[in-house]
């Protein structure tokens, strides 16, 4: 079965300051998803994976490379084809608050897409926002009501309606639990593993919490300073990194678990990230890597498939990293 | 712990209200606990709490026209709840101090970063222009800001997050403050720099014996953070308890709902635990246990009113079958 989503060498790349500089977003990325996958994308601010997302629902056209959607290009497409085609490709995005209007009441907001694409009645494209608002657990009497009305993740579960609607084969998810509290951000994976399921979903899960990646996804990428440093399934990435920058990020995050069950042991990178209008030479993680050594600048380390399924772009992939605290 | 030692700060019932149009509403109600020398309490739960509003109204920095406070906290012998506005800036950035969420809002964007740090020594040390800047200088250099003597002279612009946030403990450390109150200061870093600030407030307080009061909804940063930690759940101290121990065996079930509804705690791909509900709002207040309608443990009983009750000696949880019921904590 060919992939759902493919993007080869893919570059997005914005200029600022009048043109005399090039912000490097997305700068030479490679995959391939799976039908009714769950693909994690990882990585800090500023490490490009909001504008991967964006370029692969073409909110973002690739400054260079191809993303083809189920084997085909969608920007072979004229108009009005090419607006048919991208309703397969969703987005739901961070802020539950910005994405909504707040003059308009949710029915209205989540049908809204039904209304530009004219299909039935009134009276029926009514009826179905009522009924993906209730398959998203939201009764009846919420679809009367304004977004100020109803909570952050009440509003988070009406964006996520509102894409329903168009029966997306997948959707990318920009952070879309990152501002919700804990307790609603676990009803809110739970929701969007059923409706997986239910209607054989495709996600692009993009977020920065690597707890929310490593549960939900099925294979993980991550993401550094517009390149894919490592890509694997998720147990194998959370278990076994192979890239030191992958190993740092999973020791940076704090574990809830009692003091005589952790390590204790952190990596602490120095540092940040560095700014994407000019990269390091060679390896771009090298300026905050403990390992790096003299061919790390002098040569890009080459993006290769390290074991099955297993792909990682480091000189010295696997040879550097220890596993994983605790 | 540090049971014997006499608390530093002691939080003694306080009551938070708002004047709203529809009349007053409470925030928090008898909300007590105390912080001894050195140590570092956490304060968790969710948005709506109350965590953050008892962080402020500690130093009185609630707004005066549209909040009351009620009972009493307790600092070198004074209640600083009755204090001038006057005797509370002396206290202010030098006794105890207080970090932010979002540094860029709560660094002025006119003045250097090295001016800032300056004008809380020159109010509370009296000390002039350039000895202030020296003394700058080596606070930056203290928080791990390269180049200090460069960064010294810039403006909050030219400084990312992380450096942000580390600019605005150099200046809520630098007059060497008993208390430090850090409100989510590392909510809005990346998880590479929120490791590197957790790392710096854990040697700056071991180093300097200064308490810290952290709030944050983050039990993962709890954990690596703090000694103590409190659970606050619609305006009350739920539970009051060393941190490892309520990660181990939480002893109400709110704690341990949000301890179970983190998702690296559960087995990849499963459904995750959630609590049901949503914190209530303080118009509508429930009388009885405030977590009954969210709880799957709840019995007719708590409809009553619950007390905080005593767990063991350093332990209190407000929950009335917290002997009897075994909760999952980290580990389930």
């Amino acid at each position: 079965m060919t992939s759902i989503v493919e993007a080869k060498d893919l570059r997005v790349h914005f200029s600022t300051s009048g043109g005399a500089e090039t912000v490097k977003a997305v700068d030479g990325v490679s995959f391939a998803m799976n039908r009714g996958e769950t693909f994690g994308v990882i990585g800090e601010s500023g490490s490009g994976k909001s504008t991967l997302g964006r370029a692969v629902v073409c909110l973002l056209k690739p400054t260079a490379g191809a993303i083809r959607l189920d084997d085909a290009d969608p920007y072979a497409l004229s108009g009005a084809a090419f607006r048919k085609n991208r309703r397969d490709y969703q987005i739901v995005f961070q802020d539950p608050n910005a994405a909504l209007n707040p003059r308009m009441r949710i029915r209205d907001s989540v049908r809204e897409p039904l209304d530009i694409l004219g299909e039935g009645t009134r009276a029926e494209r009514n009826a179905r926002a009522v009924a993906v608002l209730d398959r998203v657990g939201l009764r009846a009497e919420f679809a009367e009501r304004y977004p100020h009305e109803l909570s952050g993740g009440q509003k988070q579960r009406v964006n996520i309606a509102r894409v329903l609607t168009l029966r997306p084969k997948l959707v990318v998810c920009d952070e879309v639990v990152a501002a919700l509290d804990v307790s609603i951000q676990a009803d809110m994976l739970n929701l969007f593993a059923d409706l997986q399921r239910e209607f054989g979903l495709t996600y692009l899960f993009i977020t920065h919490d690597l707890g929310v990646v490593s549960h939900i996804s099925d294979r993980v990428a991550v993401m550094y300073l517009g390149k894919f440093m490592e890509m694997g399934g998720a147990d194998d990435i959370a278990e076994r990194p192979l890239h030191p920058y992958t190993e740092a990020l999973l020791s940076a995050e704090p574990v809830p678990l009692p003091s005589h069950l952790r390590s204790g042991q952190r990596i602490v990178l120095q540092g940040e990230i560095p700014s994407p209008i000019s990269p390091p030479s060679g390896c771009r993680f090298r300026t905050r890597c403990p390992f790096a050594e003299d061919i790390c600048a002098s040569s890009e380390p080459e993006w290769r498939e390290l074991e099955p399924g297993r792909y990682v772009a480091c000189h010295f992939a696997g040879q550097v990293t220890k596993g994983r605290k605790s | 712990m540090t049971a014997d030692k006499q608390p530093l700060l002691d939080v003694r019932g306080l009551g938070i209200f708002f004047r709203t149009e529809a009349g007053e509403v409470q925030a928090t109600r008898d909300v007590s606990f105390q912080l001894r020398p050195g140590e570092r309490l956490g304060i968790v739960g969710e948005s709506g709490c109350g965590k953050t509003v008892t962080g402020l109204s500690i130093l009185g920095l609630l707004p005066r026209a549209q909040s009351r406070v009620e009972g009493q906290v307790l600092f070198e012998g004074r209640d600083l709840l009755t204090l001038s506005p006057r005797q509370l800036r002396a206290v202010r950035g030098r006794r105890i101090s207080m970090i932010f969420q979002e540094p860029m809002s709560a660094l002025d964007p006119v003045f250097t970063i090295g001016q800032q740090i300056g004008e809380t020594l020159r109010a509370h040390r009296g000390i002039g222009k350039k000895e202030a800047r020296e003394r700058a200088v080596e606070a930056l250099a203290q928080v791990g800001i390269p180049l200090p003597s460069r960064r010294v002279d810039e403006y909050p612009h030219q400084l990312s997050g992380g450096m942000r946030q580390r600019a605005m403990i150099a200046i809520a450390l630098v007059c060497e403050p008993q208390i430090l109150i850090a409100d989510e200061p590392t909510t809005a870093l990346d998880v590479t720099i929120q490791a590197q600030i957790i790392d710096l407030l854990f040697d700056l307080s071991a180093r300097t014996g200064t308490a810290l009061l952290f709030i944050t909804h983050d039990l993962g940063v709890i954990a690596e953070t703090c000694t103590r930690m409190l659970t606050m759940y619609a305006g009350e101290v739920v539970e009051d308890s060393p941190v490892d121990a309520a990660l181990e065996r939480p002893r109400h079930p709110y704690t341990s709902g949000l301890l179970r509804s983190i998702p690296r705690l559960s087995k990849r791909k499963t459904v995750l635990p959630s609590i049901a509900g949503r914190v209530p709002s303080p118009a509508d207040m429930p009388t009885g246990c405030r977590f009954r309608a969210r709880c799957v443990h709840g019995l007719a009983e708590c409809e009553a009113r619950q007390d905080l009750l005593d767990v063991s000696l350093d332990r209190r949880a407000r929950c009335m079958r917290q002997a009897e019921l075994t909760l999952p904590g980290a580990i389930a």
